[in-house]
C-alpha cells in the first residue's frame, strides 16, 4: 500500500484487506494487554508486575500507532502532513519523563523529611462495609453509600490535618 | 509519500500556491491540528493523573475498584470484563467507522449509511456502559471529591483517585458524545443526499478522524486506568 501508483486499482481490494489486517492486530494486542492484565492479579513479585505494565505501555503503543497510521490514514498522507503532525507530538517525550520523575521525587521528599506523611502510608484501615464482596440489594447499597460520604469526609478531614501537621514539622525545623 | 513522482520537479515551487502541498483539504488539516491540540489537553490531564500518582505511597487496585458487571449478582467478581466489552464497542465502531470513509471514497451511499448507523450504534453502546459504570461507582459512595477505595496496601486512600478518574473518563466520555452527534449530523447530510450534490464524502472522513481520536483516547485512559 505504500506505493505510489496504488490510488485507484488498489484502493478497492487492498483497503479492505488493509482495515481486516489491522482490526485483527488490535484485536489481538488488546487481548493480550487483558491477558497480562488478568496475570497481574494478585501477583507477588514486585518486579514482575513492573515488568508487565511496562510490556503493557509498549502494546498500548502499538495499538495508538496502527489507529492513526491505518485507521486515521496518517500513514499514507503526504511526508510534510505526517510531520507536522509527529513532530510536535515528540514533545510528550520530555514531558512524560520531566513530570513522572518530579511525582517520584517529591514522594521521595516527603517521605525523607515529613514523618506523618511516611506514617500515614503505613497504617492499615479498614476497607468501609460497602458493596463489593457483602451488601446485597438497592437498600443497603444505599445506606452504604450514605456511611461511605461519612468515611469519605473523614478521610478529606485527616488528610487535612496530616497537611496541617506537615506545616507544623516545617516549622520547627 | 504519494506525490513524489509527480512532485519532483516542481518540489521547490511546493509552497509557491496554485497547489496543495499536503495534497489534502484545508478541513482536513484543520481537523489533525485540532486533534492534536486535543491530544495535548488529554496528554496533560493523563500526566498529571501520572504525576500525583508517582507521588503518592499507595494507590487502589484497579482489579478491586472495577470487579462489576451488570444484571450479574451483587458482589460478583470480574476485574476488567466489563470494561474489555467497553474496550471491544470501542474498536468495532472504529472499524465500521472506517469502512464508511472507503464507501464514500466509492461513492457508495448505502454502504455509507448502513457503516454510518453502526458506528452510531456502538457509540451510543459505549456512552451507555460508562453510564452504567458510573452510575455503579456513585452507588457504591465514589464521586468528585469522596473515595470509598482503600490502597492496594491497605491504607487509607485519598480522593485523587476519584477526582481524576471521573474527570478523565468523563473529558473521554463528553468526547464520544460529540462524537455520536456528529456522526448522527453526518448520517442526515449523508440520507438528504448532500454529499452526493457536493460529488464527494470528504466530510464523513473528518467526522471519522475526530471518531478515531476518541478510540485512541480510550486507548490510554483504559490502559492508565485500568490496567496499569
Amino acid at each position: 500500500m505504500s506505493h505510489t501508483n496504488d490510488t485507484h486499482a488498489e484502493h478497492d481490494g487492498g483497503a479492505i484487506a488493509e482495515i481486516k489486517k489491522v482490526t485483527i492486530i488490535l484485536s489481538v494486542l488488546t487481548i493480550v494487554e487483558l491477558i497480562l492484565g488478568f496475570w497481574m492479579i494478585g501477583m507477588e513479585s514486585k518486579a514482575l508486575v513492573l515488568g508487565i505494565k511496562g510490556t503493557i505501555v509498549i502494546l498500548m503503543m502499538a495499538k495508538a500507532f496502527y489507529i492513526v497510521a491505518y485507521f486515521m490514514h496518517l500513514k499514507h498522507e503526504v511526508k510534510n502532513l505526517i510531520m507536522t503532525i509527529v513532530v510536535p507530538l515528540t514533545l510528550f517525550v520530555w514531558f512524560i519523563i520531566a513530570f513522572l520523575a518530579d511525582g517520584n521525587s517529591f514522594r521521595n521528599l516527603r517521605n525523607t523529611y515529613n514523618p506523618y506523611f511516611k506514617e500515614q502510608s503505613t497504617i492499615k484501615v479498614e476497607q468501609p462495609a460497602h458493596g463489593g464482596s457483602h451488601g446485597g440489594g438497592h437498600e443497603a447499597a444505599g445506606a452504604a453509600g450514605a456511611a461511605h460520604t461519612d468515611s469519605a469526609a473523614h478521610t478529606t478531614d485527616s488528610s487535612a490535618k496530616n497537611e496541617d501537621a506537615a506545616k507544623h514539622e516545617d516549622a520547627k525545623h | 509519500m504519494s506525490t513524489t513522482t509527480a512532485a519532483s520537479p516542481t518540489e521547490a515551487k511546493l509552497w509557491g500556491g496554485g497547489k496543495s502541498p499536503f495534497s489534502v483539504e484545508y478541513g482536513k488539516v484543520m481537523m489533525w491540528y485540532f486533534l492534536m491540540s486535543d491530544a495535548f489537553t488529554f496528554g496533560a490531564f493523563l500526566i498529571s493523573y501520572g504525576t500525583v500518582r508517582f507521588s503518592t505511597n499507595g494507590w487502589p487496585d484497579p482489579n478491586v475498584v472495577f470487579k462489576s458487571f451488570p444484571f450479574a449478582p451483587e458482589g460478583v467478581n470480574a476485574p476488567l470484563v466489563f470494561v474489555s466489552v467497553m474496550t471491544f464497542i470501542l474498536i468495532v465502531s472504529s472499524v465500521t467507522m472506517v469502512l464508511a470513509v472507503h464507501a464514500g471514497h466509492n461513492m457508495d451511499k448505502k454502504g455509507v449509511v448502513r457503516n454510518m448507523i453502526w458506528t452510531i450504534i456502538g457509540g451510543i453502546a459505549f456512552l451507555s456502559c460508562q453510564a452504567w459504570e458510573w452510575n455503579h461507582l456513585f452507588h457504591e459512595g465514589a464521586w468528585w471529591g469522596r473515595n470509598p477505595f482503600i490502597n492496594a496496601d491497605g491504607t487509607a486512600s485519598s480522593s485523587n483517585f476519584t477526582n481524576f478518574f471521573f474527570t478523565i473518563t468523563g473529558f473521554h466520555g463528553f468526547h464520544v458524545f460529540s462524537g455520536v452527534v456528529i456522526n448522527i449530523i453526518m448520517l442526515i447530510m449523508t440520507l438528504t443526499n448532500q454529499f452526493e450534490k457536493r460529488g464527494h464524502y470528504n466530510m464523513i472522513e473528518k467526522a471519522g478522524l475526530y471518531w478515531h481520536f476518541v478510540d485512541l483516547v480510550w486507548v490510554f485512559v483504559f490502559t492508565c486506568f485500568y490496567l496499569l
